[in-house]
């Protein structure tokens, strides 16, 4: 789950700020003829203008090539934050805006913090979401500040904190809430006013007249009293290791280091602890996981930008056809963002159970206090539920959602043509059918394009947009920039049988049912994915996308790329389909699934269909090892080739595409990603062994059998 | 007829407008007869202002009048009000017009009142005033709310009545008992008692019972905070002082200011529309209890209010908890004349606004003034008494510093020029709600008469009314003077 909450997270991330920030400090530090003004504003552009930051991080580390220069960097942002922390003078740190990783640890190392209340203002330390650790003694001064079990759990999880519970926490001192407008620009205005306060506070510490100290609460009291008792303590890190060993599976070696690191300084002192900090920091950002996670990083903001420039016309009415599971989902991310949307079905019952999906995505997070009712109330007056076509004719963008049937896309393309104006896009949320084939009988092709959206849509966080021969630059750029709207990481690929996303798991898929069919126990193969890491089981997957989504899939595929999409007998999910088996929806698939029951059974009556089509096993490519890499090989070559036929633009996105839409293990970095680190050659001796066995699909792709002969070529230069 | 014919009589050449004015019937077109009055009356000062000062009347739309207006004490909250009812206060307010006024009942044809928080028993508290305070029976009267601009809502429902022709008459008014707010039981409590009424039996009872929890009797207080934002009115005061970067100090010292004038006018005797209210059981209540001139030093000690502990808003600079109940008398200004009443003022236009609840919730008047001056055709140079609305120190001040600002009105307001600043010479020169309370569904008839009372006994022609409320909302109304 680590790696899960990993990828929500990172698109916040802005890490090692102190490393860039020594200049600032070192120079007013020590200057003593002017007063050091006692404000550090901590704001996301606030701070690169203040600290006058030139070297962004990737290059940073890039000139860092041993452990040693990494571990040295480490060393110095521990020195000079521990500069901030002794000065005479008091320093209050304002934090207005993400202050997240070095910034979160400067700010601690100051006497006092005051946040503004903003949604904006989040505070955390992401570092493990890199596959790294607070270098700065942030893994020393937080379990201080606010106790060792919420410490751990800020750098375990990497989660960001809301300026409000922040203050619960202890984290920040202060409060102050954001301005609306006066004489000046409510957020210039909002900073200055932060700063007034923050020079209140910093004056009233000189003058000893606020106390930094905080008074803490009964709970807080009692779980500082019993972190004093060695025994308790011991317990405290035996129970989180184990969880963080259940969870990462021990694929992900940063969060055992920050327990080491933060048991080191605990129980040895702090010096013990910063240089353990600082080593095995150094340790960390050398490792493959961590040059994985940095490599996402990267390609998700690459991923959050539009790179078809800003659209002629923005959108501001969508309209969306079929209020099913999709439909609506879409529907929610689009009228949270301010969008006027319309969601059409042809069936009260139906559109009701959308409308109440929108509705129940929102209430939940009212439950959170992530919203507040009213705003959730004006929220959802964005969404107008309707059966006909009213309303059209403003639309901007229409998305249909309708069954994956291309005569009822063709129909439905048809009806909506005859009502939307001009300019409007038609995009369609397929995950197999080829959008040319939709747009074949639309008047203006150029407007048609695809956008596919994962499910459940407002969790995850990918959006493949396809572009046929047809699309105009303009649709596309529209299309982009409503998904950027709407808050998706996005890659945009080339019309083709399955995109990318589908078509790389369909191979995987396919050996997921011949490695059952060998009689690979579903329980069995869950764990061998599992540990991979792959945040879902494949079996669990199959019962999660459908059975007959599935099996759709699989004979459209199946048909186009022939052999090379083989492999496990596609009866299996006919059998499956005939008796009602269609996975979590039906409540019966591989599993059983039942209300409010956590626990999974398998369900026993496939027993009989797995018996009757059961293949032998191959005992030369069935050890665990080699189930892993059948089902990952396939899935690396298939996006290679996406790659070699241009479906795919870059090896970013191809990247992207696979951890956040299809769990490629993130630990990996993604199909390229995973090539360069773990070796192409290596990765073709393993296909080769395996196409020795069962033939053709396990054949390596051109372009990547040319990274395997030259060693020197890399899909990341 | 007396004070029409005056100027007349001393005209040293008989003009042929006002020889042909002086023959007119009384029920001629208002617009007709208000024009020479004023154009006779400058003659009669001899020029003594340059300036020529148009009326308001509008053609073919009937001239309304304020004919008296008086309001009770307004004390705080939880002091010798404590124990009445609001339709018990609006009553004192409605014996109080009438004694003043000496109107006959059966003439007034509608009653409205304006009040916030209602009591639930007398959700219609003007009827139940009404009714109580001797009205005929067959006056019908409604209640309006509208924040702290609910008695201006009434007035200009009033206003509407009379202009379309539908009423002569017009008791207007507005009432706040603070000293005692309806608490409720929780909602399951409340539905927990909803089904005991419909159990039939006494299984059904029982089970019921059985459902019930501790906690259900945790009660539920009226809202004080705003409830699109949740947040309460003081906080949105003070950030919206620290967005205009009022100091505290600034708002002490207007706040001082408040209570000082406020001192004066009482002493002076100029708070005339006050009656006195004999409390059941208690004295005769005959003035305010909340003026309180402090001194800066004072006020400097007092804590934060509502942002602790660095915010600006304190008990002294915010107006208080009020109970009190205002009442006026409109009518249409031939059916006043006919009646022999000698109006004290004008009613003339008026403009409601509304803005962002949550960062602009009491920036009303800025906005409203600018808008009912254009509608008017006046400028800020034409109004002689300003009367405000004093929620908090800070708010008057952010209005001030809006009103002054050229980037607001760029930013915000889509204009090109600033609004520009009331003197403060003519601001709220009797106290306003600071010093004087805040009952919030009456200040709106203490604006006017304030203004109106103003007029005549400063002189002056035309005064603004302004008031910021909750939800955002705003309100603005010109009062004419009447011609003495």
């Amino acid at each position: 789950m680590v790696a899960c909450r990993a990828i929500g997270i990172l698109s916040r991330f802005s890490a090692f700020r102190i490393l860039r920030s020594r200049g600032y400090i070192c120079r007013n530090f020590t200057g003593s003829s002017a007063l050091l003004k006692p404000i550090l504003t901590m704001e996301s552009k606030g701070m690169w203008q203040l600290f006058e930051l030139t070297l962004p991080i990737q290059s940073m580390l890039a000139a860092c090539k041993t452990l040693q220069e990494v571990t040295q960097l480490s060393q110095e942002a521990q020195r000079i934050v521990e500069k901030l922390e002794k000065s005479t003078k008091p320093i209050v740190a304002a934090i207005n805006g993400s202050c997240l990783g070095g910034g979160l640890e400067v700010a601690i190392s100051c006497q006092y913090r005051i946040a503004t209340k903003d949604r904006k203002t989040v505070l955390g330390t992401p570092e493990v979401l890199l596959g790294a650790l607070p270098g700065a003694g942030g893994t020393q001064r937080l379990p201080k500040m606010v106790g060792v079990p919420a410490a751990l759990d800020m750098m375990l999880t990497g989660r960001s904190i809301r300026a409000d519970r922040a203050k619960k926490m202890g984290l920040v001192d202060q409060l102050v809430e954001p301005l609306g407008p006066g004489l000046k620009p409510p957020e210039e205005r909002t900073i200055e006013y932060l700063e007034e306060v923050a020079i209140t506070f910093a004056k009233g510490l000189a003058d000893k007249k606020i106390s930094p100290k905080r008074d803490k609460g009964l709970v807080e009291k009692l779980t500082a009293y019993a972190m004093t008792i060695p025994f308790v303590r011991q317990q405290v890190y035996k129970k989180v290791e184990e969880k963080v060993r259940k969870q990462t599976k021990g694929l992900y070696p940063a969060p055992l280091k920050i327990i080491d690191v933060v048991k080191t300084g605990i129980e040895q002192g702090s010096d013990a602890g910063y240089l353990c900090e600082s080593q095995k920091f150094g340790e960390l950002v050398m490792t493959k996981e961590s040059k994985a996670l940095m490599g996402l990083y990267h390609g998700q903001v690459l991923c959050k930008k539009n790179k078809f420039g800003a659209p002629q016309k923005d959108v501001k009415h969508l309209a969306i056809l079929g209020a099913g599971l999709m439909g609506a989902g879409i529907a929610q991310v689009s009228v949270d963002k301010g969008l006027k949307t319309i969601l059409k079905d042809a069936t009260l019952t139906a559109l009701d159970r959308g409308q109440q999906q929108v509705f129940k995505g929102l209430n939940d997070k009212v439950k959170k206090k992530a919203l507040t009712s009213f705003e959730r109330d004006s929220i959802f007056s964005n969404l107008t539920g309707q059966l006909d076509y009213q309303g059209f004719e403003k639309a901007d963008m229409v998305i249909e959602a309708v069954f994956e049937d291309l005569s009822l896309k063709h129909r439905v393309l048809k009806e909506v043509e005859a009502v939307i104006p001009d300019h409007c896009i038609f995009a369609s949320n397929t995950s197999a059918l080829p959008i040319s084939e939709i747009a074949a009988v639309s008047k203006r092709p150029e407007k048609v394009i695809g956008m596919h959206y994962f499910s459940p849509v407002d969790k995850m966080q990918l959006l493949e947009i396809i572009t046929t021969e047809k699309t105009s630059k303009d649709t596309s750029a529209s299309a982009v920039a409503v998904g950027l709207k709407q808050g998706k990481v996005i890659i945009v690929v080339k019309d083709g049988p399955g995109f990318y996303t589908t078509r790389c798991l369909a191979p995987m898929m396919s050996e997921v049912i011949r490695i059952l069919q060998e009689g690979v126990d579903p329980k069995k193969l869950d764990s061998l994915t599992t540990s991979f890491g792959f945040p879902v089981g494949a079996a669990t997957l199959v019962d999660e996308v459908g059975v007959d989504v599935a099996k759709h899939v699989a004979e459209d595929l199946g048909k186009v790329f022939g052999e090379r999409f083989g492999g496990g007998n596609p009866e299996l999910l006919t059998q499956m389909v005939s008796k009602g088996f269609l996975g979590r929806k039906s409540g019966k698939g591989f599993y059983i699934y039942q209300e409010g029951v956590k626990r999974k059974d398998l369900n026993s009556d496939m027993d009989s269909i797995l018996a009757s089509l059961k293949l032998p096993p191959k005992s030369e490519v069935s050890s665990d090892e080699d189930i892993q890499f059948r089902l990952v090989t396939r899935f690396v070559n298939e996006a290679v080739m996406c790659l070699q036929e241009g479906i795919l633009a870059t090896p970013a996105e191809g990247d992207i595409g696979a951890v956040f839409g299809l769990g490629f293990p993130p630990c990996l970095g993604g199909p390229f990603r995973f090539v360069d680190l773990y070796g192409a050659q290596k990765i073709v001796d393993r296909l080769k062994k395996y196409e020795a066995a069962y033939g053709k699909q396990f054949t390596p792709c051109q372009l990547l059998a040319d990274h395997a002969n030259s060693p020197n070529k890399k899909f990341y230069q | 007829m007396t004070i029409l014919t005056y100027p007349f009589k001393n005209l040293p050449t008989a003009s042929k407008w006002a020889l042909r004015f002086s023959i007119r019937p009384l029920s001629c077109s208002s617009q007709l007869r208000a024009a020479p009055v004023v154009f006779v009356f400058k003659l009669y000062l001899k020029a003594v202002q340059t300036k020529t000062k148009k009326t308001l009347a509008k053609p073919n739309i009937r001239n309304v009048v304020v004919v008296d207006g008086v309001r009770t004490p307004f004390l705080l909250s939880g002091t010798s009000y404590k124990d009445l009812m609001p339709h018990d206060l609006a009553r004192a307010a409605l014996t109080g017009l009438l004694h003043r006024t000496s109107v006959p009942k059966e003439v007034v044809d509608y009653i409205i009142f304006g009040t916030v928080i209602q009591e639930v028993k007398t959700s219609n508290v003007a009827r139940e005033a009404a009714l109580g305070a001797g009205f005929s029976d067959k006056t019908p009267a409604h209640t309006v709310t509208m924040a702290c601009i609910s008695a201006n809502q009434a007035m200009t429902t009033g206003v509407g009545l009379i202009a379309s022709g539908q009423c002569d008459v017009i008791v207007a008014g507005g009432v706040e008992l603070m000293s005692d707010v309806p608490i409720r039981h929780s909602r399951k409590m409340r539905k927990l008692m909803l089904d005991l009424n419909k159990a039939k039996s006494m299984g059904q009872r029982l089970s019921l019972i059985s459902k019930f929890r501790f906690n259900f009797l945790a009660p539920e207080l009226p809202a004080v905070s705003e409830f699109s934002t949740s947040e309460t009115m003081g906080h949105s005061a003070d950030r919206l002082a620290a967005a205009f970067a009022v100091s505290r100090l600034e708002q002490d010292e207007y706040a001082l200011r408040s209570h000082s004038l406020a001192k004066k006018a009482q002493d002076e005797g100029l708070l005339s529309d006050v009656v006195p209210f004999k409390v059941p059981g208690k004295d005769t209540v005959t003035k305010d209890n909340g003026i309180r001139p402090s001194s800066l030093e004072q006020m400097a000690k007092l804590k934060p209010a509502f942002i602790k502990p660095y915010g600006t808003v304190t008990a002294a600079n915010s107006s208080f908890l009020t109970d009190g109940a205002s009442a006026m008398l409109i009518m249409a200004e031939e059916k006043a004349l006919a009646m022999g009443y000698k109006p004290k003022a004008y009613l003339r236009d008026f403009m409601y606004v509304s803005q962002d609840p949550k960062d602009q919730l009491l920036l009303g008047p800025t906005y409203a003034t600018p808008k009912v001056l254009e509608k008017a055709g006046l400028t800020m140079n034409d109004i002689d008494a300003f009367e405000f609305h004093e929620a908090f120190s800070g708010q008057i001040l952010a209005n001030f510093k809006a009103m002054d600002s050229d980037w607001f009105a760029e930013n915000y307001m889509g204009r090109k020029t600033k609004v520009g600043l009331p003197p403060l010479e003519k601001f709220n020169n009797w106290g306003g709600s600071l010093s004087l309370g805040h009952p919030f569904g009456a200040t709106g008839c203490r604006l006017v008469m304030a203004a109106a009372n103003r007029l005549r006994k400063e002189g002056g022609q035309y005064g603004l009314v302004a008031a910021c409320a909750a939800g955002g909302q705003g309100h603005a109304m010109i009062v004419e003077a009447y011609p003495k």
